[in-house]
Formats: C-alpha cells, sequence, structure tokens
C-alpha cells in the first residue's frame, strides 16, 4: 500500500522533479515546462568553474580554451535559458556534458543542449561516419544511466536515442582532460540512485556532487533504481575523503551540490553527520525489532525536521524515513 | 535691540545648536577601530572552562534543539574535519579571543567601504561591508563569518549578518542552524566596547537569544597567529560520527547534580531566560548533589 501511494506520489510530481521512471526516462511530457518562467541564474565558483541554478537540478559548467563541459543538462524547458547563460561565459562549442544519473532534471536537457555543442573528431572517425560524428556533444554517464534511458519498458517511457549518453563507463573511475584540467568521474553503487557520477575538478577543485548530495531536504534514495541510504553516506564520505579544506576548515575544495547552495566541504560534514546520525538511529531501532509504523512514530528525524523536512511535496519525511528503513531492512 | 540684530543672535543660536547636535552625532560614532582584549566577567564557566554537558539554561531553544544536544558526544571534536573548525560569527565573540578591528577606506574619496575583525581564536576574520551593498542571493556559499553589513543607530553600529554555516548556540552541541540571522549591536563606550548579539534562528529556537560580550581597549596587545594543524587523533572507521541515541546520553544529569539545579530547569527553553523563572524553579525537585573528588 505504501509502497503504491509512493508510487502515485511520484507519478503526479514526476514533471517538476523528474523522479519516476516517465520523467527519469526523459520522454519530456508537455507538463515537464517545470517552471518555463524561471530564470537561470550563473554564479562563479572558482578556476574555470561556474554555477548554472534555476533550470532544475544544478548544473556545472567548466569553461576554458578547449570549450565549454557541463555537469548535467537541467529540465527539458529550461535549455532555452540554460544556452543563454553558457553563452555569457563562453562562445566557444559545447564539447562534454556528464550526467550525474537519470533523473530528469539533471537529464531533461540532454538533447537539446549535446545537439548545440559538437564533439572534436577527425581522421578516420569522421571519414567514416561522417558529419554525425561531431555534430553533437558527447554525452557521458554510467553506463546504468543509459541502460534505463533505453529500457524498452514500454513506448511511453521510452527516452528519444537523441537524449542518451554517447559514452559510458563501467568502472570505478574515468578520467578526462580538457581546458588544462584533470577530471575524474566517480561512480558511487546504489546511493541516489544505482547510476550516480561524482565529478571531480582537480585543478579547478571543485567537485560536482549530483543528488549524492543536497542542501535543501534530507537526500533523496531512489530505491526502485537501485538507490540506498548505505550509499548516499558512502557518496558523502567519499567527497569528504576528496576535498580538501582551507583554513578554518572552510573554503579549498568547493562542492556544488544537485540542488541548493553552493558548498565546501565544511557543509557536507554537517550533512554527512546528520545522515549518518538518523541511519545509526533507524538501525537501532530495527536491531530491537520495530515495524516501519513504529519507526515512523519514534519520528527519529525528529531534530532536523526543521531544516531538512517536509510533510507535502516530492519528498517528504515520511518517505525518507520509509526509504532509509526499507534501505537497511533490504525488504525493498 | 534692532530686530536684525536680535534676528542675528537666533541664527547664531540656530547654528550653534545645530553644531553641538552635529558635534555629539559625530562623537557618538565613535570608530570602534583597534585592538581590544577580552573581559570574562560576564559568563565566566561557560566561556572559559566551556558549558557542561546538558546545561541548557537561559536559551531559548525548542525541542529540536534539545535533542541535538542530547545527542552530541563531544568526541565528534576529535574528528578530522572539525578540529580546525571555526566559530560562527555570532558566537566567535564569545571565545577568549584578542579582538582586533580596522577600517577599509576608499582612497580617493576616504569613504568608509568596510571594518574588518579578526579574532585571535581560530584566526577568524569578519568583513562588515558599509557601503550599503546587497547580501548575496540565496545560493550563494555560506561561511563561519557570513556575509555582514553595517549601518550607524546613533552611537551604535548595528551589524546584520546572513549566510552563515551551522554552529554553536552553546558549545555543548546546542546547535544554531544554517538558517539562522545575526544581528550585532557594537557599542564602543570610552576604551570599553560592548558586543551585542542577537540571533534569530527559525530552526532551532522559540525567541531571538540575545547575549553580550565585553571588551577593553589595549593599545599594547599582541595577536598571535592560530596554527592549527588536522592529525589522527583516534582511529576509527572511516565515516564514523560519534553520537548518543535518543535517550542514551548517559552524562545529561551531572549538570544538574553537581550544581543543585532542577534537572526540568537544565532543559532549557525561553522560559528560563527571564527572572521570574526563578521563582518558578524553587518548586522544582533537584537531584542528589554529586559528592565533591577527594583531594588528592
Amino acid at each position: 500500500m505504501r509502497t503504491t501511494l509512493l508510487a502515485l506520489l511520484c507519478l503526479a510530481w514526476a514533471p517538476a522533479t523528474g523522479f519516476t521512471e516517465q520523467s527519469a526516462t526523459g520522454s519530456r511530457p508537455a507538463a515537464a515546462s517545470a517552471r518555463p518562467s524561471a530564470e537561470v541564474h550563473v554564479l562563479p565558483v572558482q578556476g574555470s568553474i561556474y554555477m548554472l541554478v534555476g533550470a532544475g537540478g544544478n548544473i556545472t559548467v567548466q569553461v576554458g580554451t578547449d570549450g565549454v563541459l557541463l555537469v548535467d543538462a537541467g529540465t527539458a524547458a529550461m535549455t532555452d535559458k540554460v544556452l543563454a547563460a553558457i553563452r555569457t561565459l563562453s562562445d566557444k562549442p559545447i564539447r562534454y556534458l556528464i550526467n550525474t544519473h537519470v533523473h530528469a532534471d539533471h537529464t531533461g536537457g540532454n538533447e537539446a543542449i549535446a545537439h548545440a555543442g559538437s564533439t572534436i573528431a577527425g581522421g578516420n572517425v569522421v571519414g567514416d561516419i561522417g558529419g554525425s560524428a561531431t555534430n553533437q556533444a558527447t554525452v557521458i554517464a554510467f553506463q546504468s544511466v543509459l541502460e534505463r534511458m533505453s529500457a524498452p519498458a514500454s513506448a511511453k517511457e521510452s527516452v528519444p536515442q537523441a537524449a542518451w549518453p554517447t559514452e559510458t563507463y563501467t568502472t570505478p573511475e574515468r578520467k578526462l582532460f580538457f581546458n588544462d584540467e584533470g577530471i575524474e568521474m566517480l561512480h558511487v553503487p546504489a546511493a541516489h540512485t544505482d547510476g550516480d557520477t561524482l565529478v571531480f575538478f582537480r585543478r579547478s577543485d571543485v567537485i560536482s556532487a549530483g543528488d549524492l548530495f543536497v542542501t535543501t531536504g534530507y537526500p533523496l534514495i531512489d530505491l526502485r533504481r537501485g538507490g540506498n541510504i548505505q550509499g548516499i553516506i558512502a557518496g558523502l564520505n567519499r567527497i569528504i575523503e576528496l576535498a580538501i579544506p582551507a583554513d578554518e576548515q572552510e573554503g579549498g575544495t568547493l562542492v556544488i551540490p544537485g540542488h541548493g547552495r553552493l558548498c565546501d566541504v565544511a557543509d557536507v560534514v554537517f550533512y554527512q553527520e546528520m545522515v549518518t546520525i538518523i541511519r545509526d538511529r533507524i538501525q537501532a531501532m530495527i536491531d530491537k525489532g520495530m515495524s516501519l509504523e513504529q519507526v515512523e512514530a519514534a519520528r527519529p528525524t525528529r531534530d532536523y525536521d526543521g531544516r531538512y523536512g517536509s510533510s507535502t511535496g516530492f519528498w517528504t519525511t515520511a518517505m525518507f524515513v520509509e526509504a532509509v528503513y526499507r534501505s537497511l531492512s533490504a525488504k525493498h | 535691540m534692532p530686530q536684525t540684530i536680535r534676528g542675528c543672535g537666533a541664527v547664531t543660536l540656530l547654528a550653534v545648536l545645530s553644531m553641538l547636535v552635529l558635534a555629539r552625532g559625530a562623537r557618538a560614532q565613535e570608530d570602534p577601530s583597534g585592538m581590544w582584549a577580552p573581559r570574562f566577567h560576564e559568563d565566566w564557566f561557560e566561556r572559559i572552562p566551556g558549558p557542561e554537558i546538558g546545561d541548557y539554561l537561559g536559551i531559548p531553544i525548542n525541542d529540536a534543539a534539545r535533542l541535538r544536544g542530547d545527542s552530541w558526544d563531544a568526541t565528534l571534536l576529535e574528528l578530522p574535519e572539525n578540529q580546525c573548525r571555526a566559530h560562527g560569527a555570532d558566537y566567535g565573540w564569545r571565545g577568549p579571543s584578542n579582538l582586533r578591528i580596522w577600517t577599509e577606506v576608499d582612497r580617493a574619496t576616504q569613504k568608509l567601504i568596510a571594518y574588518h575583525t579578526h579574532l585571535s581564536a581560530y584566526g577568524a576574520e569578519q568583513t562588515i561591508w558599509m557601503d550599503g551593498r546587497a547580501h548575496p542571493p540565496d545560493y550563494a556559499r555560506h561561511t563561519w563569518a557570513g556575509f555582514s553589513t553595517g549601518e550607524w543607530d546613533g552611537d551604535t553600529l548595528l551589524i546584520t549578518t546572513t549566510h552563515l554555516k551551522e554552529n554553536w548556540l552553546r558549545r555543548n552541541g546546542l546547535p544554531r542552524s544554517d538558517a539562522a540571522t545575526a544581528r550585532v549591536h557594537l557599542l564602543r563606550h570610552g576604551n570599553y566596547l560592548t558586543v551585542a548579539v542577537i540571533v534569530y534562528d527559525p530552526v532551532y529556537l522559540t525567541e531571538p537569544f540575545i547575549r553580550t560580550t565585553d571588551f577593553i581597549y589595549a593599545p599594547q596587545q599582541q595577536m598571535a597567529p592560530w596554527p592549527c594543524e588536522v592529525v589522527d587523533e583516534v582511529d576509527r572507521p572511516a565515516g564514523s560520527v560519534p553520537h548518543h541515541l535518543p535517550g542514551a546520553n548517559p552524562f545529561l544529569e551531572e549538570f544538574p547534580a553537581k550544581y543543585g539545579i532542577p534537572p526540568q530547569a537544565a532543559r532549557g527553553g525561553a522560559e528560563t531566560m527571564y527572572p521570574e523563572y526563578i521563582l518558578k524553579m524553587r518548586g522544582m525537585p533537584t537531584l542528589p548533589r554529586a559528592a565533591k573528588p577527594p583531594a588528592p
């Protein structure tokens, strides 16, 4: 019953959030034009990195002499404004688009943004397959993102091929050198989904976290797509391990969350402490044999609800508690 | 007396009065720049030895803050990521810190752009913008210092700070959230400086929380550096977060037992800020006083 309710709620909120199968697969329903009147804001981060806010999930932009690299594409409805914002930063072609995960608030703009760019290619590649080798930016994601986008579950749920990743990786890490900068794509298994990627810009010293880290609420755990609270915590710990703060434990490595404000590792530490404490509390309750209803009644998140909780909307506190409970009791 | 002379006299009197008012106004805005040494006559036990576990007295906290405090394990500060963590701008004044305040002035116009503060503890610095600039958007970074703007209200420098990272209300685990705003009243009385901080926190407070801290002018003062190096103090599994499960903190009764304070009062809340609460406390049960440890 509860799972059914969760699914119905997810469907109801799909257009705005991209959390459902339908929108996650990017079929661009008419209603997916979430907040078309919203504005895209550009925030300089550091080095060659900028953060675009207001297009769904946050978008990371790296600019340089080689061109433009994006981490995530925002919603489909916001692509015109995203492209306009990018053009205020660089007139170079968009060369790469990295998807941190499958949800449509991060991949909805894949098709339009990728086709506004071009891939660097030449020689036999172009000679053999012609201009199609270069007529869009390269879209990189973990393999399961492609699998979910291309899954032929039903025609209604398919994603246009033009929005799929053009390159995937299956190893724990993939590396790229672009704009005089080493870029690491680090896969975090079974966390927000089963296809999460952290992107670490080594020269600029910026981590783009996707929805492994958000400042706007409790972590979203998409159990249906392989998410798990333990993976979320592992991802947060990975960010803390990678980042090096400057004086007073702030600044240094900066972290762009999937949603919310620009952060540094101190913000991630507070969040990791909160998520770990809640995980431990719910685990202790499970160890005592408490049911989900009993755990919910005990309100294990009540000291954090004022900051991260919600009783309405797409991702409520109750849904978060249930997702943690099911993650830990492996009943999903 | 001719009319014109009487008129001149009135004008002169008005001018003198105006000059006095203006002079008073100018004198009222005393530049806080300089070296300031802390005074600990207020809240010594909280500020210097440090607050006791479970002492929530006098702070208008809600139940959520209380549970955060109950869950807090001091060994959290041993974690490498927390060892060199600075205090927030609203709390840093409370530390055993020497203070330096200096101005940033536009060279061409000599207009004041900002005050800067440096506290010796953690080397924490804060900029108080005086040039009327706006606060950043909500998606900008939060820092320990936050983003501060200032304006004069008579002899008081009013400082508004937003964009704060999470930090303390009290250094025993009572949290102040990153949604909080601080309003600081900086008052210089000759060689004394009073810093009154009002914290507004929609997450963990039920009323604004007001605290004052005093400094004395100390031009001879030396400002020591604050080198802080992170080390592995305790070998722990990666990612572990020390904390007490709800209802399982064994130390919460030590504070009320030590001082003979009703445990109910030690739980704090807005009511415990006000003097009339002392009368109410008299009817509350207390714990047996903890025996003093034998002399060594």
